[in-house]
């Protein structure tokens, strides 16, 4: 009788259907290359993509495609493109985190434990809620994978890479496997070495002041973006736990609504109710909270991260051609190799000429593309705050009336 | 919650039988204008029988009339006076009949009733002359002739009566058939005499109307006995009859339906609209107390381990039974429970529910003893004083604690003897904790055959109830636990989003997400303030009622003892029987004798026991409707009003995102 707007179990999930297409970047679409998820599967541990792809392009054999790709895939897409060498003035749009829905396999799985010890409305509510929860991450997830491939696509550069064609065309299983043991290490090692030597790398001095207070700014800003996230991701999960309680006040004043014989039972069935929907709202307000902003600042802590490391390897070919540089002079003086140390530093002075150009475009587009996605999602999210608040104070409205009109 | 219909009267056995609570049960409702009038109905047979063949008011006057004089030894110049108004009695009940029958559309009104309302206005007009004329002395003739003037000259009047009318009723509980003489004889007795019931009346109404006589009231202070009970009942009353004026139409029809009796009722029940009528009125006396108490300042006295908290005890109050009408004590935590074990021991073997205090609570004290300023302290006193002030308010609320010479001297003594058996590690507390085992061996070891299935149907609800809000209540805590944890990590939050803002090289991004923080922080402080409420309207009040049902608990367990004794008894004469048989059949005359006495005496014994078993399973009945009622009454308030407070906060959030809302779009 009340709110019957609010009880939208599938409205919930389709709204974060809307939401998260295109949401954290902001991206100029171009119809000659359009790509999306169509459809995804989860099978077992798996997640199967159905990558749907429209192009006017030449390159391709057809105009519309589609073809299922997996996790993996996308991390080798994007392994391919980080290390190319050509591609390293631009930033890397950063891979789609793994799918991950072990916490909500584990919560189904000891509901399913316990299921003997709660009440059978008990269950089915908590099985539903489980559900709900299982699928939002599922698209979520779904949503992440796309947005990688949207931002490729909508690269100037990036769009053209023969692997991406391949990815996207490629009726096949890619057969790409996962890293092995060997390559793990490699790959930490590598990793301690790039820190180590980005710590090195960011202690030189540079002549650009765009780069010098971009490489400050970067810094800085990761670290904010990451310390937000986190504590945006505490928030959200203790304002989940908060409507769970609720969830279970509503069951427990509902057992004791229809215990009581007095006629406080109808109110506490009322209550109940209220407390139920109020719980739905709540849930809601932290999964759009979740979804507009603890997944905006991740996503820029990912690509913070993506843009510090085209940094990186802007000063690391500074430095290259710095020592390019220095073994040129020694080799003059020295008078031996002189050849090929000028060879050296000229192409180190090309490559980082070549960085620092694109790099600079790159991190233009990326100020104004945070800037874009941030306001977005912030008005969206301040909507939502502002729709979901409103709700609540109706459904108490209502409430109260009701429960006046009975005393 | 402290309607007047909750007060139930104390426990007459020889008044209420299993029929009066059988039949309150039937009607369905428990206003005390039922209660009242069932009592009344089964105490004197006349009224019942008058309305099965209803004759000319005129007979039932007189018949009345006839009751009232073999009725209260004192009124012996009453009776020459009653005897000599039977024409005053009829034209009232006619005049008074006839409006009625136009105000309220009754078709039948129960004229026995209508008596009452007429005994009921005119002792209204006699104490309102009596106030004035108290010290002269009226004569009696001039105080009974002119309010009769006044009422056929102003008919509306007689809706001042009704009230009072209900009063009377009400002292027919206490008193049985000889009230009934009490309520018609104030017509006719002299006002100053402060033994008589009428005059407590007077004195307590007329300061209502009239301030003059406040040194009469003085005189009921020290009386300590049903009739004072009927005085407080009286004046808690009479914020009806002030309402009454103001809306002259509708309470009276509402307020005539009520006096109806419970068997006219089923004959022909009301409209439902009186009733609901009535439930308004009920709804709105919830909130007026003539004892109003508050707990207020928690203080810390003394140091280390021997420091205590006292609180400052203000008592508001318009009952001339206090001294004045605004005092206040400083009483230490321990003294709410010394009042406690005091009450509790007087009346509990009665099947009264004393409200509880809340626990002690040896670590939150330990906090605050250790001087330790954090959150936790502050939130556990501010607990302990709610739960402090609602329980005495709860005890002041009942119409029977109230009366205990224990509470006024907790309410207004300037100096309690210190409470010593409260304490747990005493030799007090020792004891006590050996009686509770052994109490709870003998509940395990009394198999009590029910044989009132009300009561076995009261305690497995009682029980399950517990169950639920102890569960109920684990679940608020915890989301108590967890509001606070948003409002925490909210705060972190905020001050990232701050740091993040400070960080942001975009201007116009950079102030959204300093803006963005600063609602985060708001937001902060409404979950914080969400938790308290959570806290101490919700929480705090399931507590209570755990607490409260401990108590219900409690006094089915009196009755069970109550019976248990009256078994034994039982068994006991059963025994000096058996012992009389033998000693006749050995022929030993000398000691038959004294087997004989033994024998009246356990059968005196036997049946004191029995009429003690009844009365506690009436009191404990009573207490359990009043319980409920009062539960009822209390959760929808309380609840309400956290429902209100979180409206509150929802329109706040409301406020601060749509403040946001511009902010966000100026990001360019």
């Amino acid at each position: 009788m009340m709110q019957e707007g609010l009880d939208d179990g599938p409205d919930f999930l389709s709204e974060e259907d809307r939401g998260p297409r295109a949401v954290n970047v902001d991206l100029e679409m171009d119809a000659t290359l359009q790509v999306d998820i169509s459809d995804a599967l989860s099978e077992r541990d798996k997640v199967k993509f159905t990558v749907h792809t429209k192009s006017t392009l030449p390159n391709f054999k057809q105009n519309e495609f589609s073809v299922v790709r997996q996790h993996e895939e996308f991390i080798w897409l994007h392994d391919s493109f980080v290390e190319n060498e050509d591609y390293a003035g631009y930033i890397i749009p950063p891979a789609p985190p793994r799918p991950d829905f072990d916490a909500s396999r584990e919560k189904l799985q000891k509901l399913g434990e316990g299921e003997g010890s709660m009440t059978k409305e008990e269950f089915t509510k908590m099985k539903q809620e489980l559900e709900a929860e299982y699928l939002a991450i599922f698209k979520k997830t779904v949503a992440m994978h796309e947005v990688f491939l949207c931002r490729v696509a909508a690269h100037p550069v990036l769009r053209k890479d023969l692997n991406f064609h391949v990815f996207l065309e490629y009726n096949q299983d890619l057969s790409v496997r996962g890293k092995n043991k060997k390559e793990k290490l490699e790959d930490f090692f590598k990793n301690v070495v790039k820190s180590a030597d980005g710590v090195l790398v960011a202690g030189v001095k540079d002549v650009d002041d765009f780069f010098e207070h971009e490489k400050t700014f970067l810094l800085e800003y990761h670290n904010r973006v990451k310390d937000s996230s986190a504590k945006c991701d505490r928030m959200i999960r203790s304002h989940k736990n908060a409507a769970d309680d609720m969830n279970r006040i509503a069951s427990s004043l509902y057992t004791l609504g229809t215990q009581d014989s007095t006629d406080l039972c109808k109110f506490f069935l009322k209550v109940s109710e209220l407390f139920e929907k109020t719980r739905k709202i709540e849930a809601r307000v932290a999964a759009d909270e979740d979804l507009k902003l603890a997944d905006l600042l991740k996503y820029y802590l990912r690509e913070s991260q993506a843009a510090k490391d085209l940094l990186y390897r802007r000063s690391r070919s500074l430095v290259d051609y710095e020592n390019a540089n220095k073994a040129l002079d020694k080799a003059r003086a020295k008078n031996r190799d002189v050849m090929q140390a000028e060879n050296n530093q000229q192409l180190c002075c090309h490559k980082f000429e070549k960085i620092s150009e694109s790099a600079k475009q790159e991190l233009i587009d990326f100020k104004t593309r945070r800037v874009a996605a941030f306001r977005k999602n912030l008005v969206e999210l301040a909507e939502l705050e502002l729709k979901h608040a409103k709700g609540n104070l109706q459904l108490l409205q209502s409430c109260l009336g009701v429960l006046k009109g009975n005393t | 919650m402290a309607s007047s219909s909750e007060r139930s009267p104390p426990p007459f056995p020889d008044t209420e039988d299993q029929d009066v609570l059988d039949s309150e049960e039937v009607g369905g409702r428990d206003s005390d204008e039922d209660d009242g009038e069932e009592l009344f109905m089964s105490a004197s047979n006349t009224p019942l029988t008058k309305q099965d063949t209803p004759t000319s008011p005129d007979s039932q006057a007189s018949d009345l009339m006839e009751d009232l004089s073999v009725g209260p030894p004192s009124s012996q110049t009453e009776k020459s006076a009653a005897s000599s108004f039977p024409e005053e009695f009829v034209d009232l009940t006619n005049n008074l009949d006839a409006e009625s029958r136009v105000a309220a559309e009754i078709s039948s009104p129960e004229p026995s009733d209508e008596f009452f309302d007429i005994l009921g206005s005119e002792t209204q007009k006699v104490e309102v002359e009596a106030s004035v004329k108290a010290d002269s002395g009226a004569p009696q003739r001039k105080a009974s002739s002119r309010p009769e003037k006044g009422l056929f000259g102003e008919p509306d009047e007689d809706l001042f009566g009704e009230p009072l009318g209900a009063m009377s009723k009400k002292t027919t509980e206490n008193e049985g058939k000889s009230s009934t003489a009490k309520a018609a004889g104030p017509t006719f007795s002299k006002p100053t005499d402060p033994a008589d019931i009428f005059t407590e009346e007077a004195a307590t109404t007329v300061p209502r109307t009239s301030n003059t006589v406040n040194s009469k009231a003085n005189g009921v202070h020290s009386e300590e006995d049903l009739f004072t009970e009927a005085t407080v009942e009286l004046s808690l009353d009479s914020p009806r009859s002030s309402r009454k004026n103001e809306d002259t139409s509708k309470p009276s029809a509402s307020s005539s339906s009520s006096s109806l009796s419970a068997p006219a009722r089923q004959a022909k029940p009301p409209p439902a609209a009186l009733e609901e009528l009535e439930d308004e009125e009920e709804a709105e006396l919830e909130d007026k107390f003539d004892v109003l108490v508050s707990v207020k300042d928690p203080e810390k006295v003394g140091d280390g381990m021997n420091a205590y908290m006292a609180y400052k005890v203000s008592t508001e109050t318009t009952l001339p039974m206090f001294r004045n009408k605004l005092f206040t004590v400083r009483r230490r935590f321990s003294d709410f429970l010394g009042l406690y074990e005091k009450l509790s021991e007087k009346h509990g073997p009665n099947g009264l529910i004393v409200p509880p205090p809340p626990e002690k609570s040896i670590l939150g004290m330990t906090k605050v003893k250790v001087g330790k300023e954090d959150s936790s302290s502050a939130d556990f006193l501010e607990r302990r004083r709610g739960a402090l002030e609602r329980y005495l308010q709860r005890v002041v609320n009942h119409p029977l604690l109230l009366q205990d010479p224990d509470v006024r001297e907790f309410l207004e003594k300037d100096e309690l003897p210190r409470a010593v058996s409260t304490q747990t590690l005493s030799g007090a507390g020792f004891l006590k904790m050996i009686n509770k085992a052994t109490d709870a061996v003998s509940k395990m070891t009394i198999k009590m055959n029910e044989s009132d299935a009300w009561f076995e149907e009261k305690l497995q609800e009682v029980e399950s109830a517990d169950q639920h809000f102890r569960k109920l209540h684990a679940l608020v805590e915890s989301l108590v636990v967890h509001r606070k944890e948003l409002s925490l990590n909210t705060a972190n939050f905020a001050k990232s989003a701050a740091m993040l803002g400070s960080a942001e090289d975009n201007t116009a991004l950079s102030r959204a997400l300093s803006q963005l923080a600063e609602v985060e922080d708001k937001i902060e402080q409404l979950h914080q303030d969400q938790a308290a409420y959570d806290t101490f309207s919700f929480a705090e009040l399931i507590a209570d009622y755990i607490r409260l049902l401990g108590a219900v608990r409690g006094s089915f367990d009196h009755r069970i003892k109550a019976w248990q004794r009256w078994q034994d008894a039982q068994a006991m004469l059963q025994k000096k029987r058996e012992t009389e048989a033998k000693l006749l059949w050995a022929n030993k005359p000398d000691k038959l004798q004294q087997a004989k006495d033994e024998i009246v005496e356990w059968e005196a014994r036997v049946t004191q026991f029995e009429r003690d078993f009844e009365r506690v399973s009436a009191t404990v009945r009573k207490e359990v409707l009043r319980f409920e009622k009062q539960r009822t009454k209390n959760f929808k308030r309380q609840i309400t009003k956290y429902l209100e407070l979180l409206l509150q906060s929802q329109q706040q959030l409301i406020k601060y995102w749509e403040a946001f809302l511009p902010e966000a779009k100026a990001i360019a």
